[in-house]
């Protein structure tokens, strides 16, 4: 692997930059693998990246139906946060935070991360009485978080409106979360799991499974047969028809969760802000542009797009928190399809069939958990059991009633 | 935006309808085990294809009512009443050919805006 420093980029300058390489391989299909990843996206590149890294296999491919970075990856809005209530869910997401904090040096590749705080608005008495339940919790899983008074807000982002249709009165921030390029973290685990020597295949299709005797042998994709006995789902929103193809069915809801941006503007906005009453979270990202998002589309859906109402109470909201934005015009709208869980808990671990694991179950909030899901599938792989942070994660936690809602207690939707 | 066609009130924006998730899950019998149990309160089939699904009119008729809408083109390819038994509708095709009359209606004009 060519690795990127200062160095190297003045050299490559020096010789017109005609000797930069492609950042990973473009391999042929093999018979077969030890490991095969379905799913080229964060979590999937993530858990190829820790089982070359941390576990040494070498022999392992991540199949892409379409191209790294063209899905849930690439489409939401980089908020990275582990600002969670239950212990079990705190523990996984600062695990996840903690390996962002050193993720751009562990891929020699700047993913930009950028801890500005994420403050967490009340509109009301009850609302801040929640919150500071929510902050003593988090603090309680020795996770950062700081309630804020009204002047306090006001001090760090000195744009947002206090007094709109619904004053705020209060909130909590926890100052290590932020936010990171998400091309970036995508394209650096890819990088570094090809230069670990996996094979990674865009426009490989799974469309069946080898399965024997209640366990997994290999897949069948577009690209021909690949034989492996262990091979992890990790396909997001395709979930559910994925594991149909395994004869599994899931409790996961697929809808589509939009996001939008507008025309770039110079840095106004410097912490991420969210407001679960109006229903909108909003940041600007290093470009300059206004990055927000808001409620899902609630209705089962593949189409990744968002319609007209969803967009249209996000953008009310945003400007009752900041009327400033008001001229600014929306460059961008897009929609990522989120594969929702009862609980909005993860649903990660062992299946019923031997040899076949799964990563899913993410809804509305992946992105902060790519290293974390990554590390502990890794593990969960060559163990055959679940990673200790996952183990109340598995598909078995809905029959026992060992539910862990977090969808109360982690701010918008999720 | 979808426009759904309430077979009460005719077809109306979106935003005038609250979802309610898949339609026709049978409610296993007392005597079901947990996993079975389980599975009727959380796993879902969530089609890439035709879904039937339920609706509210909430800001409307205040009636539930189901609809078979394809999840990748969002098209509406049926509306009937609860208890009603779904149509057969071809689950492979992608923009399956509308069975429905999306006739514009208004409050008072006595017409239905439902299937005919």
């Amino acid at each position: 692997m060519q690795r990127y420093s200062f160095f190297n980029l003045a050299r490559q300058a020096l010789h017109g930059n005609a000797g930069w390489q492609p950042a990973w391989r473009e391999p042929d299909v093999k018979a077969g693998y030890d490991v095969v990843v379905i799913g080229g996206g964060g979590h999937g590149l993530a858990t190829a990246y820790y089982l070359a890294r941390n576990h040494g296999v070498r022999n392992i491919a991540v199949l892409e139906k379409g191209w790294i970075g063209g899905g849930n990856s690439g489409r939401n809005t980089q908020v990275i946060r582990s600002n969670y209530f239950y212990p079990v869910s705190s523990a996984f997401y600062d695990h996840s935070l903690k390996l962002y904090e050193g993720l751009s040096r562990e891929l020699n590749f700047n993913v930009m991360l950028s801890q500005r705080g994420l403050i967490a608005l009340a509109h009301s008495e009850h609302e801040l009485e929640m919150n500071r339940r929510w902050a003593n919790a988090i603090r309680m899983n020795r996770v950062d978080a700081e309630i804020l008074t009204p002047t306090q807000i006001k001090q760090r982002v000195p744009i947002i409106n206090l007094q709109g249709r619904f004053p705020i009165v209060g909130g909590f921030i926890q100052p290590r979360a932020g936010i990171a390029r998400h091309d970036a973290v995508v394209w650096g685990y890819a990088r570094g799991a090809g230069a670990l020597g996996v094979d990674i295949l865009q426009g490989c299709e799974v469309l069946g499974f080898d399965l024997a005797e209640g366990r997994v042998r290999g897949v069948k994709t577009s690209r021909g047969r690949i034989a492996a006995d262990r091979v992890v789902m990790s396909v997001a929103g395709h979930s559910s028809v994925l594991a149909r193809r395994a004869g599994l069915r899931l409790p996961i809801t697929t809808m589509a969760l939009q996001a939008m941006v507008t025309e770039p503007l110079k840095p106004v906005l410097n912490a991420v802000v969210i407001s679960a009453a109006v229903h909108a979270y909003v940041s600007q990202s290093d470009r300059g542009e206004i990055v927000m998002g808001g409620g899902a589309d609630v209705y089962n859906s593949y189409a990744q797009r968002g319609a007209l109402p969803v967009m249209q109470a996000t953008v009310g909201a945003v400007l009752e928190l900041f009327p400033t934005f008001s001229r600014l015009r929306l460059m961008r709208q897009w929609a990522g399809m989120v594969d929702v869980t009862p609980d909005t808990t993860p649903l990660m671990g062992l299946t019923p069939i031997d040899g076949l694991y799964i990563n899913c179950g993410w809804g509305t909030g992946g992105y902060k958990a790519i290293p974390a899901g990554g590390d502990t599938m890794a593990y969960t792989v060559m163990h055959n059991r679940p990673h200790p942070l996952i183990e109340r994660f598995g598909l078995d936690r809905f029959a026992r009633g060992a539910l862990i809602d977090e969808g109360a207690a982690a701010g918008v939707a999720h | 935006m979808l426009r759904i066609p309430c077979p009460y009130c005719g077809v109306r924006d979106e935003p005038e309808f609250t979802f309610g998730g898949p339609s026709h899950v049978t409610r296993p019998a007392f005597a079901a085990t947990d996993a079975e149990w389980a599975d009727y309160l959380f796993n879902r089939d969530n089609p890439k294809g035709i879904h039937y699904e339920r609706w509210g009119h909430a800001y409307g008729c205040g009636r539930w009512f189901n609809v078979a809408r394809h999840t990748v083109t969002h098209e509406i390819v049926a509306a009937y009443r609860m208890g009603e038994q779904p149509p057969v509708i071809d689950q492979g095709q992608r923009g399956a050919t509308p069975t429905l009359d999306f006739a514009e209606d208004r409050e008072g004009t006595g017409k239905r805006g439902a299937p005919v």
